[in-house]
C-alpha cells in the first residue's frame, strides 16, 4: 500500500501544493485532477522520488519509501510527458532497451500496444501518438507494483485507448496501483478521483 | 551491470547513427592542430618544439566539443528520468555516459594523431608516446567533463560554462601528457609521464562519476 502523509512541495519561492495525504490500496486506481499548474506532474515526479518532497513522508507498505531509492525505483514505473524515445533508433531498439533494464519480451509488448508494423521503423518517423504507444509498451514489458501516469492518452485514438484499458485492468487485476494524472476520461472504472 | 551494458551499447548505437559527431571532434582536433604551422611559420625546429602542447591543447578542446549535449538531449526528452529510476544508480549512468563518450570522441582522435603529429613536425619515434598521452588525456576529460556536464545542466548558457568549469581541472593531462611526449621525442623514456597521468586517470574514475551521479540526482 502506497500511503502519503502530509506531503508539500515547493518549486522556487512558490509553494506548490502542502498537506497532501491519501492512501492508495493495491488493485486501487487514482486520477489526478486540477488546474493546469495545480502540480499534478509535480505530484508524480516526487512520488517517483525525482523531487525531493518539501514536507511529510511518503510510505509504501508503512516503511518509509525513499529509504532505499533503487527499491523503490524498481518498484515503479514513470511515465512522463515526454516519450523518452530516440528518433535514431528503431521502435524496437527504444522499446528492447528498456526490456533489458527491466526484463520482458519487447516484441510481445510491441503487439500489445498494436505496434509490431512498426517495429523496424526509426522512431524519427511515427506520429505523435505512436509514439505515445510506443512510451505506453514499456508499462507492458514487466510488472511493477506502482504506475505514475502523466497524461497517458494525450495523442491517443480510440482503439489504442482502448487497448491501454485493457493494459491497466490486468495491471490491476493484479494487484498493481495507478495513479494517472488527467484532463481527458481514462479507461479506469471507479477510480478515486484526487483534486489538486 | 546489466543496466550498464544496455546503457553504454544503445550510445554507441546512437554512436553509428549519427557518425557526423564523431566526425566533426576528429575534424576540429586536425584544424585545430594545423592552425599552428600557419601562426608560427614553417620553421621546423619551432614547430617540433611546441608539438606536444599543440597536441595536447587541440585533443582536449576537440573532445569538449559534444559535453554539453551529454546529458542535455536526455533531460529533454525524458529519457533521464527513466535512467534514474531505472535501479542502475546515478553514477552508473555517469560512468556509462563518461565511458561512451570517450569511445565515440577521444578514441577517434587516436587514430587522428599520426596526420595531427606530421603537421606539427612531430618525430615519428614519439607518435605512440603521443597516442598513449592522448588516449589517457582524452579518458581524463571525459571523466572531467561528464562532472561538469551534470553540474550545468540546469544552468542557462551551460555550454559557456562547462569549459570554463573543464579546462582548469585539465590542466595536469596537459602537463603530463606534454611532458610524456616530448621525452618521446627526445628519444628518453616517456613511461614515467604515462604513469603520473595514468594516476589521474585511476583517481577520476572512481570520484567523477559520483560527482556526476550527485549533480544529476539534484537536478
Amino acid at each position: 500500500m502506497l500511503h502519503a502523509e502530509n506531503l508539500a512541495c515547493r518549486r522556487g519561492e512558490r509553494v506548490v501544493f502542502a498537506g497532501l495525504s491519501f492512501k492508495v490500496e493495491p488493485g486501487a486506481a487514482v486520477l489526478l485532477t486540477g488546474a493546469n499548474g495545480a502540480g499534478k506532474s509535480t505530484l508524480l515526479r516526487l512520488l517517483a522520488g525525482l523531487l525531493a518532497p518539501a514536507e511529510g513522508r511518503l510510505l509504501w507498505q508503512e516503511a518509509d519509501a525513499f529509504a532505499d531509492r533503487a527499491a523503490h525505483a524498481g518498484r515503479l514505473r514513470y511515465l512522463s510527458h515526454a516519450d523518452a524515445l530516440k528518433p535514431a533508433l528503431t521502435t524496437r531498439e527504444n522499446l528492447g532497451f528498456f526490456a533489458r533494464l527491466w526484463g520482458g519480451d519487447a516484441g510481445a509488448a510491441l503487439d500489445e500496444l498494436g505496434l509490431a508494423p512498426l517495429a523496424e521503423l526509426p522512431a524519427r518517423v511515427l506520429s505523435s501518438g505512436q509514439k505515445r504507444r510506443l512510451a505506453l509498451a514499456r508499462l507492458a514489458l514487466a510488472p511493477a507494483a506502482l504506475w505514475l501516469l502523466d497524461e497517458p492518452t494525450v495523442g491517443l485514438d480510440a482503439v489504442s485507448v482502448e487497448r491501454l484499458g485493457a493494459l491497466l485492468a490486468r495491471h490491476r487485476a493484479a494487484g498493481g496501483m495507478v495513479l494517472a494524472a488527467t484532463h481527458l476520461p481514462l479507461p479506469l472504472p471507479d477510480a478515486r478521483e484526487l483534486r489538486l | 551491470m546489466r543496466g550498464f551494458g544496455a546503457l553504454l551499447g544503445r550510445e554507441m548505437r546512437l554512436a553509428i547513427r549519427h557518425p557526423a559527431d564523431s566526425l566533426a571532434a576528429v575534424l576540429f582536433f586536425v584544424l585545430v592542430a594545423a592552425l599552428f604551422p600557419f601562426g608560427i611559420g614553417p620553421a621546423p625546429e619551432a614547430l617540433a618544439r611546441l608539438a606536444p602542447g599543440a597536441l595536447l591543447a587541440s585533443a582536449l578542446l576537440a573532445a569538449l566539443l559534444p559535453l554539453d549535449r551529454l546529458f542535455g538531449a536526455d533531460v529533454e526528452d525524458g529519457t533521464l528520468d527513466q535512467l534514474l529510476l531505472s535501479g542502475m544508480g546515478a553514477a552508473t549512468v555517469a560512468l556509462a555516459k563518461a565511458l561512451a563518450h570517450w569511445l565515440v570522441t577521444g578514441l577517434p582522435l587516436l587514430v587522428a594523431t599520426p596526420i595531427a603529429g606530421a603537421m606539427l613536425n612531430l618525430a615519428t619515434e614519439a607518435w605512440p608516446a603521443a597516442m598513449a598521452a592522448l588516449g589517457l588525456g582524452t579518458a581524463f576529460l571525459s571523466l572531467l567533463g561528464t562532472a561538469g556536464a551534470a553540474l550545468t545542466l540546469g544552468a542557462r548558457r551551460g555550454g559557456v560554462l562547462l569549459p570554463l568549469l573543464v579546462l582548469p581541472l585539465a590542466i595536469p593531462a596537459v602537463i603530463f601528457g606534454a611532458a610524456g611526449i616530448e621525452a618521446a621525442a627526445a628519444g628518453l623514456e616517456a613511461r614515467p609521464y604515462l604513469l603520473l597521468l595514468g594516476a589521474l586517470v585511476a583517481a577520476a574514475l572512481p570520484l567523477a562519476p559520483l560527482a556526476a551521479g550527485a549533480a544529476l540526482r539534484v537536478e
